[in-house]
């Protein structure tokens, strides 16, 4: 078994109550603190423990946390970022759901850390739940005097609200949140200035992943040092992973990084192996933007290393051979998934959610959705098939957000693993439509990589 | 542009309005835009849709021009600009719940209501539409019906029609 | 002492200039001037917040700074970027960037209507230029145009919502000289559009500014609208004593008759004043006005076609010395086509 820092207690009845997390130990990492350390230590503590952005860039929280400019006279704010809609994502929600105050918790270590004395909690406005059990927490938590006008008798004062978003996955960006936090559209601000310069309101901002800010319980409670003992290299501690797809058993696992890909599907403790009896063919890691991989390339690299839950095994061989830990939405796909169809799917959402700013995503998404549309539909030729990998191509890195990355990413892959999938679809139009191309080759074993 | 045929006058109740005035007093002085959204919230669950009249008076009480709200309000994809059955049906239909029969639960709904996405039953009860990623990939195919937005899981064909069934049920009682 | 003025080195497509800091880097390379200065769609220097959006203007950053040499991981919009010291750019140096700026030519058109023959802002219309430009012979686009309703902005403004491309400079005109704004962009994505959601008319002064802002077709003058096309009319620069904005204008004339009065555009297409509406929709006869010189125009125009072919000069011309004076050139050359 391996630790659980964030999930220890998710078993325990009423951990989601205020009674019941403090009895377990919760709100010692405020008492520590706020009472023993300078803001300046806890954010030296988060630098200790090498802890990374969980929402999906994987930017270290410690570094991201100094960056924050500090003008006198003008708040500063953190901003937690539940807006949780990556494709395969749900870690967040779980949190939120089971232990609210492990976030109320550390929101509140984190403010200090900062100097903020307002924060924010923006949760998407399907949590609706959420948002009313985040509500609930944060009473309970200002009733027992961990909230509001000085704390604990610090002289910190400190006051968290909870902000719904109205359905727009592009608010998970940084600054489209904040803007969104102002009551506007969505659309992600041009960087620079960055939101640790001018943010919320103009003020210096952080904005954390919800599994980010939760992380740094441990962090403060046992030292960063600790945390850092846990992972391999640059990937330390535990991530929250989402398990989706055609498992055994779908769910939120946490995992210390640097487990094997193929314990995580195949053991008990985790996944428990594909569903029904069937074979793995292809695995998103990190969220349906990151590339797809083909099942053989899922639990050994192409240099035949073992395939590791970590930020660095999962990239190995760059988008030519690996992909991106991400945000931890990992979804599997089992032989009788259409890869064609998958990547259509993928990409009306991001059409859907492109905010409309910049002309490459707002245009170049539905484009290749309508390409993709007539592919899994039969009427597609071989140049289309071209056609899409080369609108991919002048979205990427061309847009102002990574909206227009997230969109190009899945379709690259998709075609560069899954091109005979693609094909079969245009000579096979008829077939096509009535059975799937299954398997194929794609769990073969890869040709040893001769030096 | 949306032709508006439907309008809803609206006169907002004072209970309404000191929930306006709670959420405003999140915002620093000068900042009441930020709870647009949240409000715009509280006037959906409180009328199911939101119209332009709604939206006028909701621009006048937080001083922004009409204009900022229906930006807003046309952007984010859970606000109804036009009037929408009791209950609304809103299923996921990205890829990790297709990959677990999303696509087979949106035709029983279309069939079992008999109405297209996007319309509602004549008896005005329901209506339905697909939508993007819920966060609930794990529990698949899945729901939520607003404006409490309860989700629920793991759907079948038969967990979909007991779910009709018990909504049909309510609406009698009330 | 006064202090020295810093001055940031920038090198553009192997050109250098010297510019205050916080000069962007289009603004660096409209320093230079000539084909290293990138297109720019979206970008409008007298609107604030504008510009990032199009993406035509990207450039390649190879060198980040003398301090910080490093090459900029992306191509940068050259609009929104600020030079640092030591700075190197490539723009029509680079294969890059040339093959981006082409694909987001392509991507602007897909769902653009290419009505031209019909459309008013034909002559010049920036997304022809560009087009003209940077654009492929074919679209590989082959599925439905996208369209939308049309809406009624009253009786000055027309809006035709499928030719635009969401640049959101007449948002930022509503915002930064109207105040009072009637007018945004609704929904999202590529069914953006801009509109009022509730049909009203567009009347709040100043906002006849939209017209003159927007890059393409979208937005055209109603009391203009179908009467000519622009490479018929001869612009003449003029002004009059306004007392809501400066009162410089660019007369359009076909004949002695004044067709439509524009605000005076420099060679990027932006304005010089912005100007009232009084100015613009009432102002139509040469007695409102004290009449300057015929407008420098660009000869790689349409416009600038007119000019040379013209046998008669308007009667405008023929009646006042000092025009004469300002076409005494044209005039001679089109001397012998009498």
């Amino acid at each position: 078994m391996g630790r659980k820092l964030l999930l220890e207690h998710i078993n325990v009845p009423g951990i989601n109550t205020f009674e019941v997390y403090r009895q377990k130990g919760g709100y010692r990492a405020v008492e520590k603190a706020l009472k023993t350390m300078s803001p300046d230590d806890v954010v030296e503590e988060v630098k200790k423990s090498g802890l990374r952005g969980r929402g999906g860039a994987g930017f270290p929280t410690g570094m991201k946390w100094s960056f924050l400019a500090k003008p006198e006279g003008v708040p500063r704010y953190l901003v937690c970022n539940g807006d949780e809609s990556e494709p395969g994502t749900f870690k967040d929600r779980f949190l939120m759901t089971h232990i609210p105050h492990a976030l109320i918790e550390e929101m509140i270590v984190s403010s200090y850390a900062l100097g903020a004395n307002t924060s924010y909690i923006y949760v998407r406005g399907e949590m609706m739940p959420q948002i009313r059990i985040l509500e609930k927490a944060i009473g309970e938590a200002k009733a027992a005097g961990f909230l509001g006008k000085n704390i604990l008798g610090t002289g910190y004062d400190l006051e968290i609200y909870v902000q719904p978003g109205g359905g727009a996955y592009i608010c998970g960006e940084e600054t489209a949140l904040l803007e969104s936090l102002e009551g506007k559209r969505g659309n992600p601000r041009i960087k620079p200035p960055f939101p640790a310069v001018a943010g919320l309101y103009g003020c210096p901002t952080v904005v954390n992943n919800v599994e980010s800010i939760a992380a740094t319980v441990p962090i403060v409670n046992e030292g960063g040092e600790e945390y850092a003992k846990i992972g391999i290299d640059r990937s330390t501690g535990t991530k929250l992973i989402s398990a989706s797809g055609n498992i055994n058993k779908p769910g939120v696992y946490e995992i210390e990084l640097g487990i094997s890909v193929e314990e995580f599907i195949y053991s008990d403790e985790y996944c428990g192996g594909i569903a029904n009896g069937k074979r793995l063919k292809a695995l998103v890691a990190g969220g349906s933007s990151v590339p797809i991989l083909p099942a053989n390339l899922v639990t050994k690299t192409a240099a035949g290393n073992q395939r590791l839950m970590t930020y660095e095994s999962l990239s190995e061989g760059g988008f030519q051979t690996g992909t991106m830990l991400g945000s931890g939405g990992f979804i599997v796909f089992d032989e009788d998934q259409c890869i064609v169809r998958n990547t259509w799917n993928f990409a009306r959402f991001y059409h859907h959610e492109s905010c409309g700013q910049c002309s490459p995503c707002r245009e170049g998404t539905g484009w290749m959705e309508k390409i993709l549309h007539k592919i899994e539909h039969g009427n597609g030729t071989m140049e289309d098939i071209d056609l899409l990998w080369d609108v991919q191509r002048k979205i990427e890195g061309n847009t102002i957000c990574p909206l227009g990355d997230a969109a190009a990413w899945p379709v690259a892959a998709a075609i560069r693993h899954f091109r005979d999938e693609f094909e079969w679809h245009v000579l096979h139009p008829e077939e096509s439509q009535q059975r799937n191309y299954g398997l194929a080759h794609y769990a073969d074993p890869l040709e040893p990589v001769v030096q | 542009m949306l032709s508006v045929q439907e309008n809803l006058p609206v006169e907002f109740s004072e209970e309404l309005l000191a929930k306006f005035a709670e959420v405003v007093s999140r915002y620093p002085a000068g900042r009441q835009k930020s709870a647009l959204i949240p409000i715009l919230h509280l006037v959906q669950a409180e009328y199911g849709w939101l119209s332009t009249d709604a939206m006028d008076k909701v621009a006048a009480y937080l001083q922004i021009r009409p204009i900022e709200v229906y930006e807003v309000a046309t952007f984010y994809t859970m606000f109804f600009l036009k009037p929408q059955g009791r209950y609304v049906l809103e299923v996921c239909r990205t890829g990790p719940c297709c990959l677990v029969g999303a696509e087979k639960i949106m035709k029983h709904i279309e069939k079992r209501l008999g109405v297209k996405e996007g319309e509602v039953t004549e008896d005005g009860l329901f209506s339905w539409r697909g939508v993007e990623c819920l966060a609930a990939c794990g529990y698949g195919p899945v729901l939520q019906i607003g404006p409490e937005y309860t989700y629920y899981e793991k759907l079948t064909e038969e967990s979909v029609d007991q779910l009709i069934e018990t909504l049909r049920n309510k609406a009698k009682e009330a | 002492m006064a202090d020295e003025v810093v001055k940031f080195k920038v090198t553009i497509d192997g050109i250098p200039v010297e510019v205050e800091p916080g000069t962007t880097i289009l603004n660096a390379a409209r320093k230079i001037g000539g084909d290293i200065v990138p297109p720019a769609m979206c970008y409008y220097s007298k609107l604030e917040g504008s510009g990032g959006k199009c993406r035509t203007c990207l450039v390649k950053v190879t060198k980040g700074s003398d301090k910080d040499p490093r090459p900029m991981p992306k191509l940068v919009a050259s609009c929104r970027t600020t030079v640092m010291d030591g700075m190197e750019v490539q723009n029509i140096t680079s294969p890059e960037v040339v093959e981006a700026r082409k694909g987001v030519v392509e991507i602007l058109l897909i769902n653009h209507p290419l009505d031209c023959p019909i459309c008013d802002q034909a002559g010049e219309c920036k997304l022809q230029d560009l087009g003209y430009e940077h654009g492929a012979q074919n679209t590989r686009y082959e599925f439905e145009r996208r369209t939308f309703d049309p809406i009624s902005l009253g009786d000055k403004i027309q809006l035709h919502m499928n030719r635009c491309i969401l640049c959101y400079r007449c948002v930022y005109v509503a915002n930064q000289l109207t105040g009072e704004r009637e007018h945004g962009v609704l929904y999202r994505g590529d069914h953006s559009e801009i509109s009022t959601y509730i049909e009203k008319a567009l009347d709040k002064d100043f906002i006849g500014n939209v017209i003159d802002v927007c890059p393409v077709g979208a937005l055209t003058d109603k009391t203009f609208r179908f009467k000519n096309r622009v490479w018929f009319t001869k612009p003449v620069n003029a002004h009059r004593d306004c007392p809501t904005c400066s009162g410089k204008v660019t007369l359009w004339y076909k004949g002695e008759e004044v067709l439509r009065v524009t605000a005076r555009k420099d060679e990027y297409g932006e304005v010089e004043d912005f100007i009232c509406d009084t100015c613009r929709f009432e102002k139509k006869n040469t007695s409102d006005w004290v009449l300057e010189a015929p407008t420098q125009v660009d000869k790689e125009s349409v416009i600038g076609a007119n000019h040379y072919l013209q046998f008669n000069p308007p009667s405008v011309i023929k009646e006042n010395k000092k025009l004469q004076a300002a076409n005494a050139e044209q005039l001679q050359r089109t001397e012998p086509l009498k």
